[in-house]
């Protein structure tokens, strides 16, 4: 039985926009992906949670509600606590160019403003993960 | 035993977790975990529950886990795995598993587990490995383990045999009372629930569900053998089995958004579990359901191997064929199988 890649899409924090999330999901479902879909307003440690019980090889975060700072890092340190520290985290959403670089710093593999191509998203896990 | 099943033993849920992938995927490490694994499994009470999509299987799991967990005064609250299976793409393989999304209640928690996991081109309604990866969750020590099926039709009756105790799930206004006499899914239902008990119609289908009960009347559910399609829910059984001991499935309202009703159901849940220990049944359904898992197996490898020993391209061409309508299919058969 091949490997799947499973992929936890979730969306942290208090907006109530799930519309990019579900195009995420659905274009790494269509590219053969096992994607987690986990709903609106979730904790970060409801995220770590559910990526720690399912295993997953990756995880995006979607973020329109201009709280990616705290988000973001608290993610990430709750799965390196975790032991999943070598999880492909990716963000996406609403994230201002000047914070950009600072998330890459914390440890996040990509970050995906408005207007990528899903294609992009699909081909950055593959090549990670592949 | 390696450290690492020591670990899910001692109840690490990191390696539990990695594990389950293992299992899931069918390596070579994880059959050696199952080997291993399996005189510690046998212990969990496995219940199943099934339904048409919408029915609101999941917001039902999350109620009755949560029921489990937060237990009347006077009972221990038991440790809860949930696996809930959703479909596979039939063309590129992905899946969206978005089961978790009505499972919010349990987050936190400790005592819970929950897995999600992809049918990938299983038809009956669960992956191949769900019952494996139940195993590994019933070694791990979890007391109760959900199995949430994908959303079932009539026929996607594999839950049944891996579950001790199976829940079908109906809601207002999903059929008429044709539907309710079909036989499938509603014979291998040990307790029925009506969910979404709010809605208009739900005493129709409680009429309808409580009528189909009276036509099939309960008896020790005799399961056939892997290929045959007989699991004889009727009165076959009726003369050897003395009435006390045969179990009448209960038809129970729910609200599961609101959780109106859900502590009878546990109860009803937990009744089931005495009645399969106390006439044997349990016992029974165990050894139905190895002999099938067993069954399974034989199946899968002598096919492996028969295709091992046919020469390249005999089967692509007696196929080609099969699909000109020049063979038929037992004519095909017969050239491939000497």
């Amino acid at each position: 039985m091949e490997r799947k890649i499973r992929v936890l899409i979730a969306k942290p924090g208090l907006d109530g926009h799930d519309r990019g999330a579900k195009v995420v999901a659905r274009a790494l479902r269509d590219a053969g992906m096992e994607v987690i879909y986990t709903g609106l307003r979730q904790t970060p440690e409801m995220i770590a949670e559910a990526a720690l019980q399912e295993d997953v090889d990756a995880v995006g975060l979607s973020i329109l509600s201009g709280a990616h700072m705290a988000l973001v890092p608290r993610v990430l340190d709750l799965l390196r606590a975790n032991g999943q520290g070598d999880v492909h985290v990716f963000v996406g959403g609403i994230i201002p160019e000047q914070d950009v670089p600072a998330l890459l710093g914390m440890g996040v593999k990509a970050v995906y403003g408005p207007g990528t191509p899903t294609t992009q998203v699909v081909e950055d896990i593959q090549n990670a993960l592949g | 035993m390696s450290n690492s099943l020591e670990a899910v033993r001692a109840g690490d849920r990191l390696a539990l977790a990695r594990l389950l992938t293992q299992v899931e995927n069918q390596t070579p490490a994880g059959r050696q975990a199952l080997n291993d694994l399996f005189p510690y499994t046998g212990r969990a009470h496995l219940v199943g529950v099934t339904g048409s999509p919408g029915t609101g299987k999941s917001s039902l799991v999350n109620r009755l886990a949560y029921a489990y967990r937060h237990p009347p005064q006077g009972q221990l609250p038991r440790r809860v795995a949930v696996v809930a299976v959703d479909p596979s793409s039939p063309f590129t393989g992905g899946a969206v598993l978005g089961d978790r999304v009505r499972m919010r209640d349990l987050t936190g928690d400790p005592g819970v587990f929950i897995r999600s996991m992809a049918a990938r081109g299983a038809l009956g309604g669960l992956a191949r490995s769900t019952a494996d990866v139940v195993q590994v969750l019933d070694a791990a020590g979890f007391e109760l383990i959900l199995i949430e099926t994908v959303g079932a039709g009539q026929s996607e009756v594999d839950i049944a045999r891996l579950a001790h105790t199976t829940l079908v799930v109906e809601s207002p206004g999903m059929g008429d009372d044709i539907q309710a006499i079909k036989a499938g899914i509603l014979e291998i239902a040990d307790v029925l629930v009506v969910n979404k008990a709010d809605r208009p119609g739900v005493d129709h289908t409680e009429r309808a569900l409580r009528a189909m009960l009276e036509l099939a009347h309960p008896a020790r559910r005799q399961f056939a053998g892997h290929h045959g399609a007989a699991m004889d829910a009727t009165a076959t059984a009726v003369d050897e089995t003395p009435a006390e001991e045969l179990w009448l499935p209960p038809v129970l309202r729910l609200i599961a958004t609101t959780g109106v009703g859900v502590a009878e159901l546990a109860q009803a849940v937990d009744q089931h579990a005495d009645y399969l220990r106390r006439s044997g049944e349990w016992k029974r359904r165990e050894a139905a359901r190895l002999q099938a898992e067993l069954e399974m197996l034989i199946q899968a490898t002598l096919m492996q191997r028969w295709r091992q020993t046919l020469s390249d391209g005999v089967y692509e061409e007696v196929f080609a064929r099969l699909a000109e309508r020049q063979l038929s299919p037992y004519e095909a058969l017969e050239r491939l199988i000497q």
